[in-house]
């Protein structure tokens, strides 16, 4: 069996081998500080994910959804938001919640159980994880909806999966961004499999060509090309900002890694396909680019590789901190004013777990 | 005071709520040019533009999905569900997301989303039109179900389900839409989730809600003919229960009978059956007794009359919670 081969419309600007390409309507810009700066993302991003992956095998974490081998699109995209912008996430988006500075010990209590979601999205402007397939589309149309009303130069970017863009919601939103003209980016990792499903059971054609028949644009980037992701993103969100309306960006990627921790991709996917894609690794690319045009040194990488470790350390440390929550928590947020049923209830179980204080 | 059908009051309200707040939206199939197919939303897109009155595309989960973004950036939108049965597309967003949100969010969201529904039979239509889904919705934590009964209520009740901080699903019954009463505009009313003793009575107490008031004071007014003292409880709100007032009704007189539209089976009347047995044992005469719908789907119209609980059903459960 042959990896899925990228057509030639992919908008790609650095290779696998980390060369630097050309595109006719994508470029963009960088310093070697900027550079080095995704580079050091798409490390840190990857480090919290194997740490989550190993705290999940050791018991501390009921579930973990790994983003390995999505570094680029997430960081690329998340990279490319202003302060302004709204993200909607789905379950997977960790390296977007780290450019959009949330403390990923937040994404670490969701999957422990502490909470299912802890995070403030309007201090980040990164929505809550959205776990229903799809759902989170039409809350991201809805929102740039209300950002028209409000005149603001903003726009949303929500992201969601290619088993996603079977469901119903995803395909009202893309009606409702078409015909509101909303300004909304929808994000589509194909990272090539929905759980067990390969790309094949859920469409007949490309996926970002479905958005022609919604009347709006749609792009294929390389996924797996943080400067490509960035680049397409960008213009993708100006677009919206300036009033143009929503724009499909498919980033061809691949997850490298299981659905979740409780998957076994050994029982429907060949190990050729995982090698082929392991040639087009997001980080490898861009460690090769700062290598050979002498943008970054051993003590660079040295250096980050140093940082990553830390940051796994400390995350470690605080995750296995994390107390849990008192059991009256259940009864808190339900509401946001009060509620008699839930009170009645709230006062009867204390009264209840009183009853067991001091008991033997 | 103006009179008012029930529909035009649900109007006279939405608008007062347009005119408060800004931030106030109404959304959904034909709520524009046509004012929905019941109306109640004539002339309000005329008045506040097509920014704050929309006619969405045909869909009901992209209606609450797209609300509920529109809530994430501060907006109140009050959303049209055409007919009962067309809600279950949107039942997805409505238990999945908009119940769920603010908790998941540790209450840093709040969702104030109104979901109205035309709800109950009675009008003669076709399949899908005439359903009660009630007790899907009291059953999600999150949400609170209300349920008006008449226009004095309908004009208040739909301002202060708009005014909350919690997403309300709003039930109005179709067939009373017509019905007219005098209507005070600006008068508050009473608290969204309050009760209200609509009749006073010795000898039994009946517990209704939306288009079920109208007929128990019709079975009571009957009955006291007959002798018998009938009062009637109109719920209101369905999440929550305002169960001190039933309990009140209920110990004055011994015995209940829960009235509703939807099926007996899994339905309302048997939460309340069960929380009237708990509060009330030792004053009950008898058991608690339901008139409802049967575990069917809703029949064909020319069917609906056997179906729908009506002033002979509920006088023969009176009779029956005597003969204990």
């Amino acid at each position: 069996m042959t990896a899925p081969t990228a057509p030639p419309e992919l908008v790609q600007l650095l290779t696998p081998e980390g060369e630097r390409v050309e595109h006719p309507d994508y470029d963009i810009d960088l310093t070697a500080e900027e550079i080095r700066s995704l580079y050091r993302d798409l490390v840190l991003v990857r480090r919290v994910d194997l740490e989550a992956v190993a705290l999940q095998r050791q018991g501390e974490l009921g579930l973990w959804a790994s983003l390995l081998g999505q570094e680029a699109a997430q960081v690329g995209s998340g990279r490319a938001l202003t302060d302004a912008d709204m993200a909607f996430p789905t379950y997977r988006e960790h390296g977007v919640a780290w450019c959009r500075g949330v403390d990923p010990l937040h994404l670490l209590g969701l999957f422990r159980g502490v909470n299912h979601g802890g995070w403030d999205p309007y201090e980040h402007n990164f929505h809550l994880y959205t776990i229903v397939i799809g759902s989170q589309t039409l809350h991201s149309v809805g929102y740039a909806m209300g950002i028209q009303r409000d005149g603001a130069e903003a726009a949303t970017i929500v992201y969601f999966g290619d088993g996603a863009t079977s469901q119903g919601d995803v395909n009202e939103a893309f009606i409702w961004a078409s015909v509101f003209n909303a300004p909304v980016v929808f994000f589509c990792q194909n990272n090539q499999w929905a759980i067990s499903e390969p790309l094949e059971k859920q469409s007949k054609i490309p996926l970002y060509k479905r958005a022609s028949g919604f009347g709006f644009p749609g792009i294929r980037v390389d996924g797996n090309d943080v400067f490509a992701c960035l680049a397409v993103t960008r213009a993708a969100l100006r677009n919206a900002r300036e009033g143009n309306g929503p724009t499909l960006v498919e980033a061809f990627t691949y997850r490298m890694g299981a659905h979740t921790t409780s998957d076994d991709p050994t029982r429907y996917r060949v190990a050729d396909e995982l090698e082929a894609w392991k040639l087009k690794d997001p980080i490898e690319r861009v460690k090769a680019y700062l290598f050979k045009n002498q943008l970054a040194d051993q003590e660079f990488f040295d250096k980050i590789d140093a940082e990553a470790d830390q940051l796994g350390k400390d995350l470690r440390a605080r995750c296995l901190a994390l107390p849990d929550p008192q059991p009256g928590a259940m009864f808190d947020h339900v509401y946001a004013e009060p509620h008699a049923l839930l009170a009645e209830e709230r006062e009867q179980f204390t009264t209840y777990l009183a009853g067991f204080e001091g008991a033997q | 005071m103006t009179t008012l059908t029930l529909a035009k009051a649900l109007n006279e309200g939405l608008r007062a709520a347009m005119d408060a707040d800004s931030k106030v939206l109404v959304m959904g199939e034909d709520v524009g040019k046509l004012g929905g197919v019941f109306r109640v939303t004539d002339g309000l897109q005329k008045d506040f533009g097509e920014d704050r009155v929309i006619d969405t595309p045909l869909a009901e989960s992209g209606i609450i999905g797209t609300a509920i973004g529109l809530a994430l950036r501060g907006y109140r939108p009050v959303c049209e569900i055409q007919f009962d049965g067309f809600v279950f597309p949107a039942a997805d967003q409505i238990i999945t997301q908009l119940a769920k949100m603010p908790l998941r969010s540790l209450g840093k969201i709040k969702l104030p989303v109104v979901v109205r529904i035309p709800f109950g039979g009675g009008i003669g239509a076709v399949e899908h039109h005439s359903e009660s889904p009630e007790a899907y919705f009291t059953h999600t934590a999150g949400l609170r179900v209300v349920a008006c009964s008449n226009p004095v209520d309908a004009y208040t009740m739909i301002q202060d389900a708009v005014r909350c901080d919690d997403p309300v699903v709003f039930f109005e019954p179709k067939r009373r839409y017509w019905d007219k009463a005098d209507v005070e505009f600006g008068a508050p009313g009473l608290p969204l989730d309050r009760a209200r003793v609509v009749r006073e009575g010795d000898d039994v107490t009946l517990v209704a809600y939306g288009p079920m008031v109208k007929t128990c004071l019709e079975a009571a007014a009957a009955a006291e003919e007959d002798g018998r003292s009938i009062g009637v409880v109109d719920l209101r709100s369905l999440n929550p229960l305002d169960m001190p007032v039933v309990r009140e009704a209920v110990e004055r007189t011994g015995r209940c009978v829960v009235v509703h539209e939807a099926p007996i089976f899994s339905g309302l009347g048997g939460e309340i059956a069960a929380r009237v047995t708990e509060q009330c044992f030792y004053r009950l005469e008898a058991p608690v007794l339901r008139v409802g719908g049967f575990s069917t789907p809703y029949p064909p119209s020319r069917l609906e009359d056997h179906y729908l609980p009506d002033l002979d059903r509920i006088l023969e459960a009176v009779d029956r919670v005597f003969g204990y």
